[in-house]
Order: structure tokens, then C-alpha cells, then sequence
């Protein structure tokens, strides 16, 4: 566990570097967290990154990437390529959310 | 607990630099339902995490790739004493069909999703789908025969050269 800053912020972050307090994220340290591991966001990704955000309230855990295509209605094919080589993870980092824990 | 901290932001790498040619082959060679599932889940695992998969159907495993087979897919306890049904009783009228419609609801509700779907998922993610020639050979089926995911019906030496440096796990 450690708390780093990001934008000024003060947010808490697991030994990997994904955020462990789902109230601390917002729009602008979502963006710091996808331009530090390169992804370019385009409003496709921020729709994708909301539905991770709204489904990890109503569900308690994280969407597996199977979850985001067939609830969130994004094509998986097109989830490797906003996201690519390791969407989930990816996904999981710019949300503010722990990694996916289920299987598929 | 410690807290430690930290003013840096901590990125973890997702080998985005790395030109990762890690490449994994997955022989699937048995066409009962739970045997179907070892195969699909490490695949789909492995491309989550940006490995390169060659999905190879072979033998029993032609069933999982077959229209008309595939959906059908039967988990029977008869020569599995893993199952821990006493052995006199596993080939019993009903048995089979319970054992399966049993694991399948299981997967349900874990969210697997059925064998078709699951190959569908893996396609999209990128895996390569591959039919063993002898396999098709000796069921006289063609490229049309099977489910559209198919990539290509390969023989012993294509697949040999197509794994070079790969790693392989047999199903």
C-alpha cells in the first residue's frame, strides 16, 4: 500500500500501482493514469472506462473484458485495439479499479 | 500495516515496449465438455495478457470446431473415477446427460460462457484457430465443414514450424 500524488492529489495505490479507494479517482487522474502507460483517450475509451466505473458500483468487482463486451456493448476485437496487448489490466489501471479477478 | 509514501506515481509496465513474441500453442485433443474448457480458459487467459495463441483441434478435439457437435459437447463420468461415482453406476441410462447439463450450470453460473461463445471470444481476442489435417482426413471433413472460426487446416509439419520457439501444452 502507498499513497502517491497525482494532479496535486493525494490517492492511494496498491504495490502495482492500481488505486485502491474508488472515490478518489476522477475524469482528470484517469487521464494522468492512460498517458503514463500511453494510451490515447478518445471519447470510445473514456465510454468503455465509464462502464467499468459504473459497473464496479452496481457490481462490487471489476468487468472481465468478457463482461465490458457483451454488458458495456463494446466489440471485443475493438476492446484489443483501444487497448491493446493487455486490454483488462490496461482498462482496470486507467479506471481507478482493481485488476479483474474472474477467469474469463 | 506499512504506508508508505511516495510523491512519483507508480506505473506498472504492460510490456508495451517489450517486443514480446511470446507465443503459446495449445493442442486441444479431447471433445468431451470438461476437457473442452482447460484449452479455452488458458487461451483467453494468455491473450488478456498479450501472448500470442495458436489454438490446434486434433482428434476428439475436432468436435469442439464441428457445427452440430460442438454445441453439444458431453461430460460423462464413465471411465473417470475422478468423478467419484462408483464405476457400476457411471454407465447408467441418464448419467451422462445429468453429469453434463450439472457442469453446465455450473459454468453458468461462474459466467463461462458455452463452448461456441468461448470460441468466439478467443477469435476476437486474436487467437489463431487451427484444424489437424489427419483429423479432418479421417472424418472426411472439409474446411466448410467446420465452424467459420477456422483459420486453416494444417498438417503435423506446418504446425512443428509454426510453434518454433513457442510453448506448447497439450490438452
Amino acid at each position: 500500500m502507498a499513497t502517491t500524488t497525482i494532479n496535486g492529489q493525494e490517492v492511494t495505490v496498491d504495490d502495482e500501482g492500481f488505486m485502491t479507494v474508488y472515490d478518489q479517482w476522477n475524469e482528470e487522474i484517469g487521464k494522468s493514469l492512460a498517458d503514463a502507460i500511453g494510451v490515447d483517450m478518445t471519447d470510445e475509451h473514456w465510454k468503455v472506462i465509464h462502464f467499468l466505473r459504473d459497473d464496479f458500483k452496481a457490481q462490487g468487482v471489476t468487468p472481465t473484458i468478457r463482461r465490458v463486451s457483451t454488458a458495456g456493448g463494446v466489440d471485443t476485437k475493438r476492446l484489443f485495439a483501444l487497448f491493446p496487448k493487455k486490454p483488462a489490466k490496461k482498462m482496470a489501471y486507467i479506471a481507478g479499479l482493481p485488476k479483474p479477478a474472474g477467469c474469463v | 500495516m506499512t504506508d508508505t509514501v511516495v510523491s512519483e506515481m507508480i506505473v506498472p509496465s504492460f510490456d508495451d515496449d517489450v517486443e514480446t513474441d511470446r507465443t503459446l500453442a495449445i493442442i486441444c485433443s479431447k471433445g468431451s465438455l470438461d476437457m473442452a474448457y482447460p484449452g479455452l480458459i488458458l487461451g483467453n487467459a494468455a491473450l488478456g495478457e498479450g501472448v500470442n495463441v495458436h489454438l490446434f483441434f486434433t482428434f476428439w478435439g475436432f468436435d469442439m470446431i464441428t457445427p452440430g457437435r460442438m454445441e453439444h459437447l458431453v461430460f460423462s463420468p464413465v471411465g473417470n473415477p475422478a468423478t467419484h461415482i462408483p464405476a457400476a453406476l457411471a454407465p447408467l441410462p441418464g448419467l451422462a446427460k445429468m453429469a453434463t447439463s450439472q457442469m453446465q450450470k455450473a459454468m453458468d453460473e461462474l459466467e463461462i460462457p458455452p463452448v461456441p461463445e468461448f470460441l468466439e471470444l478467443v477469435k476476437a481476442s486474436g487467437a489463431k484457430i487451427w484444424a489437424c489435417r489427419l483429423s479432418a482426413d479421417m472424418n472426411h471433413l472439409e474446411k466448410e465443414d467446420l465452424w467459420d472460426g477456422v483459420d486453416g487446416i494444417i498438417n503435423a509439419s506446418d504446425f512443428i514450424e509454426m510453434t518454433d520457439g513457442a510453448q506448447l501444452l497439450f490438452i
